[in-house]
């Protein structure tokens, strides 16, 4: 009874938010601003689930994000820019002949290919970089806690040092970056329009993880969480259940990167500097480390205060003739700072900490402090 | 079928210059329940983890099942070299991680409690079952295993009303009362269904009535999953009340063994835990 309740609030919430996309669609024009920060707030939010997912769930401090992203920024870039802007873009050192030729023959191949290309594109660049990690994971996952952190923040810086190389030009474009990336595709031949393609590949992408979570294995990550002597002892294998947890979070990083290549058109290795790790590690601790609705709330929150709704600190503001010196640009990262501040002493575990959003619990709030001790359950 | 489960020879662990275990030899036969005991910093517990497979034996190695699961010989990095009764049986090394030996049969609890505190009870002992999972993680993730997967949850429904915690099962495993935790850690042991399960001072810190229980409650799982036991005490009660053989540590040298009645009336085994007399 509860149960199916619960479900038809679920569909019809995605299904209310499923409208409000494609309202959005139709009056694009006032409203370009909302629409970019959501599409945004999507993307991090992937991002974030897949970095819960090795922080959060598995116990692995890692800050390797951005160079996962990286790679699949690059590769889907790289696969996706059209054939004949190639010259534009590698105007300084010219392309590499076996991507050109590479690239000229897939842009031979039939419609039906090149309506799910851009996926291909997404799904390679996000297997690349999950070979990446299964390489890497063998050295990294033997360090444990900060010394992971160290050692995947010096991957990431690697992974970008390379890809701004002048002995990649031919490939990356070194230190210039790929542009004229085309945007969004549309989605089962046109049924969802190219501005909704990011929600529906991100929704699909967390449910993925979110499953993967629930499974045996999942629990397995956690495990290793709580207690890794006792996980080992309980017939866990550490270096198998790490590195999958690596290679998929890597996976899911990758595919967020390239959607992140379509969304901003233009690409560079700065771009995925470790300041791009820290936003999305500030989402995750944000949202509540080990939950992943608290990664999407927190996505869709710290974009958007970042992007948008602080923005009017940055206007010069006069109150009764007055012109007050503080509104300037910039401070609303002052205002930002100092919010996210409040939050975490206010909720010192993240806004969700570890539970999950639940319907029960929005109907129970009086419960709210019962539930808590309880424990979330399954 | 009334074998020797457990089996080391001349197992010696060295911590630089410190002998922590030297030259044991244990046999564990088949539904017995085996118990070690010594005063503190006998090296029962490393013992312990070199069977369990946390540490690689300096020197020896341990027998499951008539399978070598630990082995190793160094011939010159020992202070003090041990080459077995038969020199040619010891020649290589056999290292095996906690994970496999657990896989292979063998589980065990700790002394200083080691539950997956912020989960529940019944994720404890769930997690526990994982090891024995036949589904891939892609057929885990969608699903293709439900059965597998329901399967998993009844017996674990079914271990914790065996054990008594049924009605636990969605508190947290730190809620619960120090001889509860206890008592769910062997459970999570008996989930990787075990054919030996060691326990590491499963008394410690209970008071008197608490520890009566267990005893009859190690017995009792004894019996019901078929098991051969193997436990480290300090509580003498509880040993010489429930253990068939005993080995008195000390030092890291083996003392004494022998039955409970041997065992307390050797005069080695009153002077390590009594000191020694002025002559």
């Amino acid at each position: 009874m509860r149960r199916s309740r619960n479900t038809v609030l679920s569909v019809i919430s995605a299904g209310v938010f499923l409208a409000i996309l494609y309202m959005l669609n139709l009056n694009r024009a006032g409203n370009g601003m909302l629409i970019s920060i959501m599409q945004k707030s999507a993307i991090f939010a992937l991002v974030a689930v897949s970095m819960n997912l090795l922080n959060g769930f598995t116990g692995l401090f890692s800050l390797g994000q951005a160079g996962f992203m990286s790679i699949g920024a690059y590769t889907t870039a790289i696969l996706l820019i059209p054939v004949q802007s190639l010259d534009g873009v590698y105007y300084m050192n010219g392309i590499n002949p076996g991507i050109r030729a590479l690239k000229v023959f897939l842009s031979a191949l039939p419609p039906w290919f090149q309506s799910v290309y851009p996926f291909v594109a997404l799904i390679i660049g996000a297997l690349f970089a999950a070979v990446i990690a299964s390489i890497v994971g063998v050295a990294v996952l033997r360090l444990k806690s900060d010394y992971l952190a160290i050692a995947t923040l010096g991957l990431s810086e690697i992974i970008r040092a390379l890809f701004s190389s002048p002995q990649l030009d031919g490939i990356t474009n070194g230190s210039y970056g790929l542009n004229k990336i085309p945007a969004f595709p549309k989605m089962f031949g046109g049924l969802v329009p190219p501005i909704i393609t990011p929600f529906i590949v991100s929704a699909v992408c967390i449910t993925l993880i979110v499953l993967l979570i629930r499974s045996s294995y999942g629990r397995a990550f956690m495990a290793i969480r709580e207690d890794e002597i006792a996980a080992e002892a309980m017939g866990i294998s550490l270096f198998k259940h790490k590195s999958m947890s690596f290679i998929i979070s890597s996976f899911f990083s990758a595919l967020a990167g390239g959607m992140l290549a379509m969304y901003m058109r233009s690409i560079e290795a700065k771009t995925f500097s470790i300041t791009l790790t820290y936003d999305i590690l500030l989402i995750v601790v944000i949202g509540g480390i080990g939950s992943v609705t608290g990664s999407v709330l927190g996505a869709f929150l710290v974009t958007a205060s970042k992007e948008w709704w602080l923005r009017f600190f940055d206007q010069p503001l006069e109150l009764f003739g007055w012109d007050v010196p503080l509104f300037r640009t910039g401070f609303r990262m002052v205002i930002f700072s100092i919010l996210l501040m409040m939050v975490v002493l206010i909720y010192r575990r993240g806004l969700m900490g570890t539970n999950e959003f639940s319907w029960d619990r929005i109907f129970g709030r009086f419960k709210w402090k019962r539930k808590k001790v309880q424990g979330g359950g399954s | 079928m009334n074998g020797i489960v457990l089996k080391t020879e001349h197992l010696t662990m060295q911590f630089g210059g410190v002998v922590a275990v030297d030259d044991l030899n244990i046999e564990i036969p088949q539904g017995h329940i085996t118990a070690l005991i010594g005063p503190n910093g006998a090296g029962k517990t490393t013992a312990f983890n070199v069977v369990t497979g946390g540490y690689m034996p300096t020197n020896g190695r341990v027998v499951f099942h008539d399978k070598v699961i630990g082995e190793n010989h160094p011939r010159s990095k020992m202070k003090k070299i041990y080459n077995g009764s038969d020199r040619t049986t010891f020649h290589h090394q056999v290292v095996n991680t906690p994970d496999k030996i657990t896989r292979l049969g063998m589980a065990r609890t700790f002394q200083n409690i080691r539950l997956f505190k912020e989960l529940s009870v019944f994720e404890n002992v769930l997690i526990a079952k994982h090891c024995r999972i036949k589904a891939g993680m892609l057929s885990a993730t969608f699903r293709l295993n439900h059965v597998e997967e329901r399967t998993m949850r009844e017996q674990t429904q079914e271990l914790l009303k065996t054990v008594g915690l049924a009605d636990l099962a969605r508190e947290k495993a730190s809620s619960l009362p120090y001889g509860k935790q206890r008592r769910l850690e062997i459970a999570r042991a008996l989930a990787t269904s075990p054919s030996l399960l060691l326990l590491d001072e499963p008394a410690a810190g209970m008071n008197p009535k608490e520890t009566e229980e267990l005893a009859q409650f190690i017995k009792d799982i004894k019996d019901s999953f078929n098991l051969t036991v193997f436990l480290i005490e300090h509580h003498m009660n509880l040993v010489m009340d429930i253990s068939d053989k005993i080995y008195v540590l000390d030092y890291g040298k083996t003392i004494a063994m022998g039955t409970p009645k041997e065992v307390q009336n050797d005069p080695a085994v009153i002077r390590a835990y009594l000191g020694v007399e002025d002559e």
